[in-house]
């Protein structure tokens, strides 16, 4: 299938069924002033290495406080997390200072900022071999890796400017090859386009994903927006007050019936003509073509069957099709109707009827 | 007075205050800059959050900053007699002077670090840095140029302090405004004074600002400008 230029492109597996990151059960409390909030309550977190995972949800959902739980940037108030097979939580040790095995552990993840966070007294070059110093290399290879990391980002010509003289594109650039300083298998990234423009996001999208396409490195990244998810994503997870209230492949998702996900990652529009109608959403997923089957239910059961809404697009390097269609009579009329598109292997939701299938499951 | 009367007292006078100054300003950075930034790290929410020794240190800070310079000079002089052997004299007023200084400058260094990004901080930390790299990496090269605007201030206030070194003999250039132009009415000698000290505290003004504001340049992160920072301080 040919894909449109700037397009990720999909998703080949560079995915394992390892877990890189994996939290267990982690709370997190803020306590200040005699005020409690719990911004963790029990996550339970898998990602699989080579995969890029997102964390979405709305402002205070506690996607922050996840991440740097991560990377022990913050300290769980309670659970485990565990990184590349080692056990962070065990190595943070009882005070409020990062140990040295903490230390060692977090120069082996990368992790990317909101605002950048470059120091503005150093050059773009310097300011990406500050991981290298900290690792006490020589400066003959702190050098070497720096430009090599400025190359791969795109900005070799800019590794003696200073942060002031870059564009938010290109401070990211620079936030990203600084993060990939130490090796990290594990790259975290906090809102990292949440300071761009669309244009720049899409781009900075499409270097993350090349770069853990070529790099094999395990993303995990937490934003607001759909559209993030959309495109770079391979997983995802929704998080509310705390709590993943969902989570999976894209594809898991998208085969899962009233999942919140998937239909934001995926909406459609049409409201039904009238009251005794029927709306019913169809999803199919790669290869399967809702064509054919749509006349058919129409000339099997001679009914006249209005589209919607319709609309092919790429979720996750996954090719995914939905359809929103309305057929003549109420539910209980179309019940034969409906049983024959499952049956097709294609994946339907009927607006406004969870609660009709709940009561008739419960007889 | 005559000009060959008055030149050599003017040179000596130069020298004077140029090596208390000096001094009082060497020592008041090697001791202010740790104690500024140990204010900034010990507080609530700081790498090495300790409220205690924080409230200690600030309060020794405000005190010792808010004694007046004469009375600091004969409370210390017991401590200056054991340092340099003497109360009198040049070496005996750069005790003073440095530990009249040393809380003034670690106040405004506390405030130049509070102005670092904590997101710097995060990220350093993030990459595996302890708190000494946090120090040597982010808070000091960050707050440079503030740094600096807080060394020219520091500067400036110890010429005006160093006037009434006089007092215990230690010679200078405000020492002879006084001595001669007040006490004994040679205006001339002092009208000289007045412009030498006009002349070189703005030429150290400049050059602070220079400093400051070329290293400013090519930062976006570093808050405001360093001439706004001087005022804020100098209040
Ligand atoms: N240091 C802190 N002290 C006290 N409360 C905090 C602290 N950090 C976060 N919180 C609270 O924890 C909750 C979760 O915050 P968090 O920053 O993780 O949310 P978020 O999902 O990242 O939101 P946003 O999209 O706005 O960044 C919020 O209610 C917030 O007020
Ligand atoms: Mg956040």
């Amino acid at each position: 299938m040919p894909l449109c230029p700037g397009t990720p492109t999909p998703a080949h597996s560079t995915v394992t069924e390892t877990h890189v990151i994996t939290t267990t059960g982690l709370t997190k409390v803020y306590r200040s002033r005699g005020r409690e909030v719990t911004a963790l309550d029990g996550v339970d977190l898998h990602v699989r290495e080579g995969e890029v995972y997102g964390v979405i949800g709305q402002s205070g959902a506690g996607k922050s406080s996840l991440i740097r739980c991560v990377n022990l940037l913050e300290r769980p108030t309670s659970g485990t997390v565990t990184v590349a097979g080692q056990d962070l939580t065990a190595l943070a040790g009882r005070g409020p200072r990062a140990g040295k095995e903490l230390r060692q552990a977090r120069s082996r993840i990368g992790m990317v900022f909101q605002h950048f966070n470059l120091l503005s007294s150093r050059t773009v070059q310097d300011n990406v071999e500050l991981p290298l110093e900290i690792l006490g290399k020589s400066g003959k290879e702190r050098s070497r890796k720096a430009l090599e990391l400025l190359d791969l980002v795109g900005l070799a010509d800019k590794a003696g400017a200073y942060p002031a003289q870059l564009s938010g594109g290109q401070k990211q650039r620079v936030g990203i090859a600084r993060a990939l300083a130490g090796d990290p298998k594990v790259l975290l990234s906090d809102e990292a386009t949440s300071a761009l423009d669309p244009e720049t996001t899409r781009s900075i999208l499409a270097l993350l994903r090349d770069l853990n396409r070529q790099l094999g490195l395990t993303v995990l990244l937490i934003t607001h927006e759909m559209d993030v998810v959309k495109s770079v994503c391979d997983s995802a997870a929704l998080m509310e007050n705390g709590r993943i209230v969902e989570s999976g492949t894209v594809s898991e998702l998208l085969a899962t019936p009233g999942s919140e996900l998937a239909a934001a990652l995926f909406p459609l529009d049409g409201e039904a003509s009238g009251e005794d109608r029927t709306v019913v959403d169809v999803t199919f997923q790669g290869e399967s073509a809702t064509q054919p089957v749509i006349s058919q239910l129409a000339r099997t059961y001679n009914i006249d069957i209005s589209i919607l809404g319709a609309a092919i697009d790429t979720v996750g390097g996954l090719q995914v099709g939905r359809m929103r269609i309305e057929l003549p009579g109420r539910y209980e009329d179309n019940v034969v109707p409906i049983g024959f598109l499952r049956e097709q292997g294609l994946q339907i939701d009927v607006l406004g009827h969870e609660s009709v299938l709940v009561k008739e499951g419960a007889k | 007075m005559t000009w060959s009367e008055m030149q050599p007292l003017l040179e000596q006078a130069c020298w004077d205050t140029l090596y208390m100054v000096g001094w009082s300003t060497l020592i008041a950075v090697v001791g202010g800059l740790p104690l500024g930034i140990l204010l900034v790290l010990t507080d609530r929410g700081g790498l090495l959050q300790n409220l205690v020794a924080n409230k200690v240190i600030g309060q020794v800070v405000n005190i010792a900053r808010s004694l007046p310079f004469i009375i600091l000079m004969v409370a210390l002089m017991t401590f200056t007699r054991w340092i340099t052997g003497t109360t009198i004299g040049v070496e005996a007023a750069i005790v003073p002077l440095a530990v009249g200084a040393i809380p003034f400058f670690a106040r405004l260094v506390e405030t130049a670090v509070r102005e670092v990004d904590h997101g710097l901080v995060e990220a350093v930390q993030a990459m595996g840095g302890n708190t000494w790299t946090v120090v040597r990496k982010v808070l000091v090269p960050e707050s440079l140029p503030s740094l600096i605007s807080s060394t020219t201030t520091t500067v400036v206030a110890l010429i005006g302090y160093s006037a009434m070194a006089g007092t215990v003999g230690a010679g200078g250039l405000g020492d002879i405004a006084i001595r001669y132009g007040y006490q004994r009415f040679e205006t001339g000698l002092m009208w000289i004074t007045v412009a030498i000290l006009a002349v070189v505290i703005s030429l150290i003004q400049f050059a602070g600002d220079y400093a400051a504001r070329s290293l400013h340049r090519r930062g976006a992160h570093a808050g405001p400008a360093p001439k706004l920072r001087l005022l804020k301080a100098a209040s």
